[in-house]
């Protein structure tokens, strides 16, 4: 199944690299994978989504708390969260269609931010099912060209990214 | 104080304890090599970068110091990978200073430049590069407090020639190193450590697993103490082998592909395995499916990702293991296992009798005879270090190591060519110490040039070459599974005794076992690398097998000498 594991790192070069090499060499596959700042100075936030069995994200975990430069790691897949997807697509607008595409936009909460003679750029965020969705609602009309950043995601509540025990004893080798 | 960047690099090493470095200049280095000559610290130039590494990780694993190597760019670092990933696969703390090409070069494939830190990023524990001489002390403190805490390792750093001739005001350093993501020392849970003593209670067939943490933790008086009050006996990986004394009663003996018979047997049917730093290598488990599926786990080691990883534990103890066996300790309870070491000492008899050591002199010249006389010659006070192969294992089982920390092998990656690098390294490390590299013919060659690296620096280690003609390991791999078709094995050697004199060594060679002694006697008296190429038999094999993949209770058992069937049978 898939799961999402949220990375807390140090903002150094080659950090992106440490992270993406570690599941090259265990043979673990990146779904997708996302990277930012985040509003502590030098500090990078990763989301990566990971297709495994719950044993192997603990061994995808335990190995990323092995870089020196991981701060903090935690799976998220079962707490609840609000997760998000942007995407852009650049799609064909022709006086036929214009206003067909504008009431989609509209329907999906999408955005025109983008308007030429015959194109339109659309931007929508949401969650990757809604995404997707609105994709394939287009695709018959002739979209052009698209970009995703990938899932990001947060838990729900107050209380930030819920930090190990301290003692570097993560919970995801608790027995 | 107005200092530059090489000179900064040999200030900080000092400041570490750094007395030895092992090394090779070129151009990417020369500013740090230029430094080197106003430092009182004691360069060893080998002849190939690799013989620095294995040195450096030598030298760390019988001091429990940082192990330091030293590289130019380009091909000097690339030469250093094989020793980086033999360290990394075996814990050994060393700190490798490579020379990397300016600042305004990198990217732009000048000569001799590489992306070392890129090729060495999943063999190290850490890496850097540095190209802002104003970081270089910061690194390479980091880099040795990485590659000594926690589960040690490897850590590289590659400095950029312009960050090396760099002029700064500076001043040293001894605050604190502070790395928000990096926890060398968790700590287990008290309700994890009671859960641990109910299983170890409750348990009537317990085996002990005792793995490289044993030394590396220091815990040999730990795990003694333990194995005494529960009446436990202990199964030792390769690298686990001397942390507890071979001639101790619990020891059983080495377990795994060559571990004797009544080892995995005692394995596979124990109601509850205490694997202390070990990580459950496939050559210590077999098939993991058939595993002592009766029996509970009990894993402590230092590094969360190796718990789970191959077998799973019914209780995971993360944390050093001497601390957290000391917890034990404090409550854990006397036990007996009569019957259950009654059971074990059964089923030794067996394999005493096909045991080699008990074939009559046929004239041919064996290893474990060899090797088993090294051991009484010595008084078992060497330390060996060894290759990979054949005579790895055949050290393993009649070498009886007593002494923690005498055996030197590199038993993860299985490096050929590590034995007489790294017994160099043993010896600037333990002076006092005898030193024996036990090396196969064909691994000796792959770092024989380190001859000439023992005879500069004036170096005393003996080195045994159990030479069989073959590469012996593969060949039984040949016969055992593959028909008896030799592809690639057959050897032709050089002369190895003249290899020595043309090193200004002395060299010897035995081809009876009645010459073993004098042979040996004579390297331990004779100042200088000694050298002793023993002739032995050329289709002999290592027994018992695991082949691999199987179930560690399916061996293929030492075939039973014909002359001894016969008592062999009143025995059983």
């Amino acid at each position: 199944m898939q799961h999402t594991l949220v990375a807390l790192v140090e903002d150094k070069p080659g950090v992106l690299n440490r992270v993406a090499s570690l599941f090259r060499r265990r043979a673990f596959n990146i779904e997708s994978l996302a990277v930012g700042h985040t509003d502590q100075p030098g500090i990078s936030r990763m989301t990566i989504v990971v297709d495994s069995d719950d044993t192997s994200v603990e061994r995808v975990t335990a190995y990323l708390y092995k870089l020196v430069n991981v701060i903090q790691v935690r799976d998220l897949t079962a707490v609840p969260t609000v997760s998000r997807d942007l995407a852009m697509i650049k799609i064909n607008a022709n006086p036929e269609n214009r206003t067909h595409i504008m009431q989609t936009v509209d329907v999906f909460r999408a955005r025109i931010v983008d308007v030429t003679s015959n194109s339109f750029i659309i931007e929508i965020t949401g969650d990757e099912e809604k995404i997707s969705g609105f994709v394939e609602v287009l695709r018959p009309l002739g979209i052009i060209e698209m970009v995703r950043t990938g899932r990001v995601t947060m838990a729900r509540g107050a209380t930030p990214l819920p930090s190990t025990n301290g003692n570097g004893y993560h919970p995801a080798v608790e027995i | 104080m107005k200092k530059t960047g090489a000179q900064i690099i040999w200030e900080t090493l000092l400041q570490e304890g750094v007395e030895v470095v092992f090394g090779y200049p070129g151009g990417a280095n020369l500013p740090m090599y230029d430094a080197m000559l106003d430092y009182p610290v004691r360069h060893v130039l080998t002849r190939h970068e690799q013989g620095a590494a294995h040195m450096a990780d030598g030298y760390a694993r019988a001091s429990g110091k940082v192990g330091v190597a030293m590289a130019t760019s380009g091909p000097g670092a690339t030469n250093l990978v094989t020793g980086i990933a033999t360290a990394c696969m075996d814990s050994s703390p060393m700190v490798c200073i490579t020379g990397q090409v300016a600042s305004r070069f990198i990217g732009y494939d000048a000569f001799q430049e590489t992306d070392v830190t890129g090729i060495t990023l999943p063999i190290t524990k850490h890496n850097y590069l540095v190209t802002d001489v104003h970081e270089m002390a910061q690194v390479l403190r980091e880099a040795f407090f990485i590659a000594r805490t926690g589960r040690p390792g490897p850590v590289l750093v590659d400095i950029a020639k312009d960050a090396q001739q760099a002029s700064i005001e500076w001043e040293p350093d001894d605050s604190p190193i502070r790395l928000p993501g990096y926890r060398p020392h968790p700590h287990t849970l008290p309700a994890d450590i009671q859960k641990a003593l109910e299983l170890i209670h409750a348990a009537r067939r317990p085996v002990i697993l005792a793995g490289h943490g044993v030394l590396l933790s220091g815990a040999m008086r730990e795990l003694r103490e333990f194995a005494e009050r529960t009446h436990t006996p202990v199964a030792v990986t390769l690298l686990g082998i001397s942390g507890l004394p071979a001639s101790h009663p619990l020891n059983l003996g080495m377990m795994g592909m060559h571990g004797e018979a009544w080892v995995n047997h005692a394995i596979q049917e124990s109601d509850l395995l205490l694997a202390f730093g070990m990580r459950f290598d496939d050559r210590v488990t077999g098939n993991l499916k058939s595993y002592a599926t009766g029996a509970k786990k009990i894993h402590i080691d230092i590094d969360p990702s190796e718990v789970n990883k191959n077998v799973p534990a019914d209780v995971a103890l993360i944390g050093d293991l001497r601390e957290t066996l000391g917890w034990i300790l404090e409550s854990v309870e006397p036990c007996q296992h009569n019957e259950w070491m009654e059971y074990i000492a059964a089923m030794m008899g067996d394999a005493s009798v096909r045991d080699i050591q008990n074939l009559p002199d046929s004239g041919n010249l064996y290893a474990a005879h060899v090797i088993n006389d090294l051991w009484r010659y010595t008084g078992g006070n060497a330390l060996v270090t060894t290759d990979v192969g054949q005579h790895q294992m055949w050290t393993a089982q009649y070498f009886k190591f007593d002494y923690p920390g005498t055996l030197i092998t590199s038993g993860g990656l299985g490096t050929m060519g590590f034995g007489l690098p790294a017994a160099i390294g043993a010896k600037m490390a333990r002076p006092e110490a005898e030193v024996w590299a036990v090396v196969g013919d064909g691994g000796f060659q792959m770092t024989q040039a380190e001859l000439a690296t023992a005879a500069q620096e004036d170096v005393k280690v003996n080195v045994a070459i159990i030479d069989n003609g073959y590469l012996g390991m593969v060949r039984q791999w040949q016969e055992f599974f593959y028909q008896r078709r030799y592809a690639a094995t057959p050897m032709r050697n050089p002369d190895f005794v003249k290899i020595a004199e043309a090193h200004g060594l002395t060299g010897l060679r035995v081809t009876q076992r009645s010459e073993v002694e004098d042979a040996v006697r004579k390297a331990q008296n004779t100042p200088g690398t000694v050298l002793i190429d023993f002739k032995v038999e050329q289709e002999d094999s290592v027994y018992p097998m695991v082949p691999a993949g199987a179930d560690l209770h399916n061996m293929i058992r030492r075939p039973m000498p014909s002359v001894l069937v016969e008592s062999a049978n009143d025995t059983i």
